[in-house]
């Protein structure tokens, strides 16, 4: 009895403080009028064109839908499919895993190193110069078709010209044709574009480190600037690195349009296909709706689980 | 600012000559590697059709012309819809979705920055996650979402979502957090309502990051071919109708690079013009746990 009154009044408790909070937050919101005023236009925007549809995707995921009828429902039968039916999915899957394995780290420690390289440079002029340099091809459109002319297929390529020239082979080879060459040539044209919004935080980043932190490393005995890049500079900079490891890995796991560009799409044996590309194949050349909404799903899951687990390796920087 | 620019003058215990040496010549090394491409794009688009299709193939142009440039125009000038109908299109969606972008982000990024409500911390994080998928996710329901507000085959279907871009609200809001909060404070106290210091006071102190805003949002728009929500001819975009020059293949291999230059020289000036604002603003661009 006395048990059961006291839980009762545990529970009333309980309602009690939750009507309290209540009353209070919505005292807040009424409060806070004028910055809900201030976010809301922004935010509607950002509800309809970013929220709802990676919503209205997952719930698509589950449903068979061609756009001329309505969706009906499946259950996981997409899902199946694509990994139990679909055995262009798994080479989609393989090669976006490849090239974001090489180009995703790769290009992140190459841009972060390059910064790096570039903020050791004394001259200020010098620096911006270098900044560009290794920032243009990112921002130049679609300037990577020239690595259609460098690897170009016939005598007038690049570097067909010079292998002949050279002696080296006799006929053109079929860089863009050939199974064996078609993915280390894109990878190097990845690369190449790779240096990206995480560049520019790296080099923003590493100007901004407090000098007196480098001073106070002299003292401790750092004698070479690898140390003072590990015990220092990174340390301090975390949140670029973090910021540079969200665009990179949110870039990468969406490469498509360099490489249907060069390599075709639907490319030679299918090796320029990734994710990206079976979601635009499925999408919006069979208006299979349903199925590709499937494959936006793991591909938006893949990138939410990347960066949460890239960002706890970050955190462990200069530990 | 002025004594760390100071102290670069001064020689680090930590650096050798040596280094300094090594340093730069791999970065001359890889730069090399990284603009050669775009000097052959400019080089190539300067060749006479006879210097693009010679074996051994050449590097650099020998007698450079501007035919390439006068074929696109020629091109262009024959084609269906007239060419300034396609630069009025692309100049009129960067500058509305620019200017939208820049004014509809910054507000909100000043209320998250500057003001303490219920959901603020969730919003922010809400936008965090946004930036870590890649807009193709996304597309589908977007177009299911277009057609269903009638927003197929017209400029708002361009314009609006690039209005909302979460990563122009991240980055303004970790720089507004810098404006100190003592400045906003007095000018409450002198009677100024939020909109009067969110124009006066706040977006003055921020100008670096509006200029970062709105370069970003130029070069997606100004490269948008948004031909997936657009099919009126009289409504498609330059990098559209450049596209299909380019689509030409061989024939018109001297009018593609032309494209190509033409297209990649306006995003890269303005990044040379405004560098040093790009680079201030990155610096606040981090994501703290």
């Amino acid at each position: 009895m006395e048990a059961e009154r006291s839980k009762k009044s545990l529970f009333y408790l309980l309602l009690e403080d939750i009507m309290s909070r209540l009353s209070v937050t919505w005292k807040e919101v009424k409060k806070a009028k004028v910055s809900y005023a201030f976010i809301a236009p922004f935010c509607l925007i950002f509800i309809i064109f970013y929220l709802v549809p990676v919503l209205v995707s997952i719930g698509l995921s589950f449903t068979y839908y061609n756009i001329l009828e309505a969706p009906r429902f499946i259950g996981w039968q997409n899902y199946i499919n694509l990994f139990f039916a679909d055995d262009v999915f798994l080479i989609a899957v393989k090669n976006t895993f490849l090239f974001a394995v090489i180009t995703g780290p790769l290009g992140y420690f190459a841009a972060l190193m390059i910064a790096w390289m570039i903020n050791e440079i004394k001259n200020r002029f010098i620096r911006a110069l270098m900044t560009l340099a290794f920032y243009a091809p990112t921002i130049s459109g679609q300037a990577f078709i020239i690595w259609k002319f460098i690897f170009s297929s016939d005598g007038y390529g690049l570097v067909n010209g010079w292998l002949m020239k050279l002696g080296i082979t006799y006929e053109p080879i079929l860089w863009f044709e050939d199974a064996g060459y078609i993915q280390p040539i894109l990878i190097i044209v990845v690369l190449w574009m790779s240096m990206g919004t995480g560049f520019l935080s790296f080099i923003a980043g590493l100007q901004n480190v407090d000098n007196s932190l480098y001073e106070a490393g002299y003292i401790d005995g750092v004698r070479n600037r690898f140390q003072e890049l590990w015990y220092i500079t990174l340390p301090s900079m975390k949140p670029q690195l973090m910021f540079g490891a969200v665009m990179t890995i949110t870039s990468s796991f969406a490469i498509h349009d360099q490489l249907a560009a060069l390599a075709g799409f639907p490319s030679v044996d299918y090796q320029a296909h990734t994710v990206v590309s079976h979601l635009i194949d499925y999408g919006s050349i069979r208006f299979e709706m349903g199925y590709a909404s499937s494959i936006a799903t793991l591909l938006f899951f893949t990138m939410i689980l990347c960066n949460k687990l890239v960002q706890r390796l970050i955190r462990k920087v200069g530990d | 600012m002025a004594a760390m620019k100071k102290k670069r003058k001064g020689v680090k215990p930590s650096h050798s000559l040596l280094g300094n040496f090594f340093n730069i010549f791999i970065l001359v090394l890889l730069g090399l590697f990284m603009v050669m491409p775009l000097v052959l794009a400019v080089s190539n688009s300067l060749k006479p059709l006879e210097e693009l299709f010679v074996f051994p193939p050449r590097l650099f142009v020998r007698n450079p012309t501007l035919e390439n440039f006068h074929d696109v125009f020629v091109l262009l000038s024959e084609s269906w819809i007239p060419f300034s109908r396609y630069i009025f299109n692309t100049v009129f969606i960067t500058v509305i979705g620019t200017l939208g972008h820049l004014i509809i982000a910054s507000m909100c990024a000043y209320a998250l920055a500057k003001h303490r409500f219920p959901g603020r911390d969730l919003i922010f994080a809400v936008i965090v996650m946004a930036l870590m998928f890649a807009g193709q996710v996304t597309a589908i329901p977007n177009y299911l979402i277009m057609s269903r507000i009638g927003w197929l085959d017209s400029y708002m279907a361009l314009i609006v979502p690039a209005i909302g871009k979460p990563m122009g609200l991240f980055l303004m809001k970790q720089f507004m957090e810098q404006i100190p909060d003592s400045l906003l404070e007095a000018a409450r106290i002198d009677g100024a309502g939020e909109a009067r210091i969110f124009l006066t006071i706040a977006m003055p102190q921020v100008k670096p990051a509006w200029l970062t805003l709105m370069i970003f949002s130029f070069q997606d728009l100004w490269n948008m071919q948004g031909s997936n929500f657009i099919y009126s001819e009289e409504l498609k975009t330059m990098p559209y109708a450049l596209s299909q020059i380019a689509a030409g293949g061989i024939s018109r291999a001297g009018a593609t690079a032309a494209v190509t230059v033409i297209m990649m020289i306006v995003p890269i000036s303005i990044f040379v013009i405004n560098q040093s604002s790009i680079v201030e603003t990155m610096a606040s661009s981090g994501i703290k746990e």
